[in-house]
């Protein structure tokens, strides 16, 4: 049906994520950018399980399980970070430099 | 008693030395237990000897008896016991390894009876008595090689026994060091042996020598050639001898047991054990024969301006070790054994006489807190009216080193240097080495008529207060110089010549041994009117030297050593031993020094090793580490760039 369009819309969406992660520094919209990337690729889940069965479904709920918890530990890291360096900018955050 | 029970000899002061060895770490006082145990185990060795001699008379005089004990190296085709031969060589070995050896024992525990090392020094001595053993006794180079490195090492701890002096241990290691090198000739020349003939034992050697080497061969030429240079370590010859005037720094009744006795004649051993060889190369047994000649007469002018008694009497046993080797080398195997039996006789009474004489002047010393030099002669003289016994048993030794019928130096120095001349017959240069042994022995019996009247005639010089405290040594030192002076007098009967009604006893003894070289190294003695003018030549040579060495040191007055003065012109030179020492020094230990230090220390170790290898390791993983660092810049978004740059690589290959 809309499958062409549904994986097309994914597609974009998915882009917009990769984009977004490489070229922002804010850790929080580079976290929702990781976010996006997920429900694109969910996209796809849901529009393929048309033609493949319902594990494709099945997946879209552990991908959403796993986001959410990816969330809480993710949220809680830049808290820390930010209770630390009184900043989100990633540019800042570079203690892993060698 | 079965000759299987050959192993006994050697257990007996193996014993001795574990057990004085216990007490030398637990209990270093109880020195009764230690001289019962250090005395007795040396007996024990000396009656099973002589029980074995027996047995030997009884067992075919060609076949030697061989006592396997264990397999102890089997690799390969090289299959080594731990072996015993038993033979006539070995037997007369023996006894006087064990016999001499139990008098220096006796007479050690008077010598050393106050010194607080008293355990651990006959624990050493026993040793040393076990690894000689084992020398004589190897049925093999490698079990001989054992015996050769085991006195080589008691040597070194006796030298240095009293090591608190630095001089002391430096002679010490001298000595070992110096063995080395002729270790080194010893080891090279048994595997040229291993490869030439493919076996290493002695029987296995007499067998097929003759057949595989062709006699005069390079091969062999050169074996026995490495072989004598192991000698010339061990039997302090020219070039190697420095270290034994050196090793006097030991107690005296060590230097007569090892380094006069029985350590220092083992490369004469080895040149008659490996007779065969030598006899194939006559190139090689020249050498032998001019380095001993050579070496009689050029530690004989040494021994003529030293003043320590025991620096005498070391470059005398140089001397004698060289007359030892002219014998050997010349081809008269027994007359070269011969010697080597009374020299230790006579050598070892004359360093014991030495020993007392010390122990006298160091007693006189000590109550009256003089430091003076007890050894230096010219602190000695006129000691004949304190000390009779040592007086007349060093005379006997000196008329029987010097060469006066009928002591038994005569007769075993007569023969070899009849045996050299006979010799020059049909090799001409054998009557220049003859010629150097006449000097020899005329300047041997210089130097000891210079040394006996400098320490026994003339007025004393030891010191107003000093006089009253020399005596003569208690009877447990002086006990084995009578047997000593005994065995000095009558010696000679062991190998009278048949023209003195004798039969040449050692010499048919002995036959077996040296058979397989009188083949082709077959030796013409001289007889009849020959014989007899030699022997003249000898006896007036001898009486000459002892005349003009008496005439000569009792001529003007000697001053004591504080007061006396330098030496000048040659005599300057033979004091200081032709500067040898310094020689070597210079050309030798300073350039290996200096190599050392600045080429492989400096240089290859700390440049090379240290430097390139450890250090340039470490800054090489550094370097690389910090090229590896410069990726980590800490930025999130470079390495999502090159997570995503990796992903889409993975991808790209899969999909493909």
């Amino acid at each position: 049906m809309f499958l062409g369009q549904a994986l097309g819309l994914s597609a974009v969406l998915f882009s917009l994520g990769v984009a977004g992660v490489l070229l922002r520094r804010n850790a929080i919209v580079l976290f929702m950018c990781i976010e996006l990337m997920l429900n694109a690729v969910n996209l796809t889940f849901v529009a393929l399980a048309q033609l493949h069965g319902a594990s494709g479904y099945v997946m879209v709920f552990f991908v959403m399980t796993v986001a959410a918890a990816e969330a809480a530990v993710g949220l809680a890291i830049i808290i820390g970070v930010f209770r630390h360096k009184q900043t989100v900018d990633l540019g800042n955050i570079n203690l892993l430099r060698g | 008693m079965s000759a299987y029970w050959v192993w006994l000899a050697v257990a007996f002061p193996l014993l001795g030395f574990l057990i004085n060895g216990g007490l030398s770490l637990r209990r270093p006082q109880a020195k009764n237990v230690v001289s019962a145990v250090g005395v007795g185990v040396l007996a024990a060795s000396f009656l099973v000897s002589a029980l074995l001699f027996v047995q030997l008379r009884a067992h075919p005089p060609h076949q030697p008896i061989l006592i396997d004990l264990w397999r102890w190296l089997p690799v390969g085709s090289l299959q080594i016991d731990m072996g015993f031969q038993l033979d006539q060589l070995s037997a007369v070995m023996l006894l006087i390894v064990t016999g001499v050896g139990s008098l220096i024992h006796l007479f050690s525990v008077g010598y050393m009876k106050e010194d607080p090392g008293y355990a651990r020094y006959f624990a050493y001595l026993n040793l040393f008595v076990v690894f000689m053993l084992v020398l004589v006794l190897g049925s093999s180079f490698p079990v001989m090689f054992i015996g050769w490195e085991g006195v080589g090492l008691c040597s070194y701890l006796l030298i240095g026994f009293w090591f608190s002096d630095k001089v002391n241990a430096d002679a010490g290691k001298k000595a070992f060091i110096v063995n080395r090198i002729g270790d080194f000739g010893f080891l090279v020349a048994m595997f040229m042996i291993w490869h030439s003939l493919g076996t290493l034992t002695f029987t296995g050697m007499v067998a097929k020598a003759p057949a595989i080497l062709p006699a005069g061969s390079a091969t062999v030429t050169a074996i026995t050639l490495f072989l004598f240079l192991g000698c010339t370590g061990k039997s302090a010859q020219i070039p190697l001898y420095t270290w034994l005037p050196d090793a006097m720094a030991g107690p005296t009744p060590v230097s007569a047991l090892i380094h006069a006795a029985t350590m220092v004649t083992a490369g004469v051993y080895l040149v008659i054990r490996t007779n065969v060889l030598f006899a194939l190369a006559p190139l090689s047994s020249t050498v032998v024969a001019g380095i001993g000649a050579l070496t009689a007469l050029f530690a004989a002018t040494i021994g003529l301006r030293q003043y320590d008694i025991k620096k005498v009497l070391a470059y005398s046993t140089v001397s004698q070790l060289g007359y030892m080797f002219l014998g050997v080398g010349t081809g008269a195997y027994a007359s070269g054994l011969f010697h080597l039996a009374t020299h230790a006789f006579f050598k070892a009474l004359l360093f014991l006489g030495a020993g007392s004489v010390i122990h006298a002047m160091h007693h006189a010393y000590h109550a009256t807190d003089s430091h003076a030099d007890a050894q230096d002669m010219r602190n000695m003289g006129g000691l004949k009216q304190y000390m009779p016994v040592t007086f007349w048993l060093m005379l006997i030794a000196t008329l029987a080193i010097s060469g006066i019928p009928p002591f038994s130096g005569f007769f075993s120095k007569d023969e070899i240097l009849a045996a050299a001349f006979a010799r020059g017959e049909t090799n001409r240069i054998y009557l220049l080495f003859y010629a150097m042994g006449v000097t020899a022995a005329l300047l041997t019996a210089f130097y000891m008529a210079r040394l006996m009247t400098m320490t026994f005639l003339g007025s004393n010089r030891t010191g107003e207060r000093e006089r009253g405290h020399l005596h003569d040594a208690p009877w447990v030192m002086t006990g084995p110089l009578v047997v000593l002076g005994v065995l000095s007098a009558f010696g000679g009967l062991l190998n009278l010549p048949p023209f003195m009604g004798g039969g040449a006893a050692l010499e048919r003894w002995i036959e077996p041994v040296t058979a397989p070289s009188a083949a082709f190294f077959r030796l013409q003695m001289p007889h009849g009117s020959t014989e007899l003018f030699l022997i003249g030549a000898a006896v007036v040579v001898a009486i000459g030297g002892l005349l003009a060495g008496w005439r000569a040191t009792l001529q003007r007055p000697i001053p004591v050593a504080a007061e006396a003065p330098a030496d000048t012109g040659f005599w300057r030179v033979l004091y200081r031993k032709y500067y040898i020492d310094e020689i070597y020094d210079a050309l030798i230990v300073r350039p290996l020094v200096w190599l050392s230090r600045v080429i492989l220390w400096k240089g290859v170790d700390q440049g090379v090793v240290d430097g390139a290898a450890v250090n340039g390791t470490a800054r090489l993983s550094r370097g690389l580490g910090w090229l590896g660092s410069r990726l980590q810049t800490g930025q999130v978004g470079i390495y999502v760039v090159l997570f995503l740059v990796g992903a889409l690589w993975i991808l790209h290959s899969v999909v493909r």
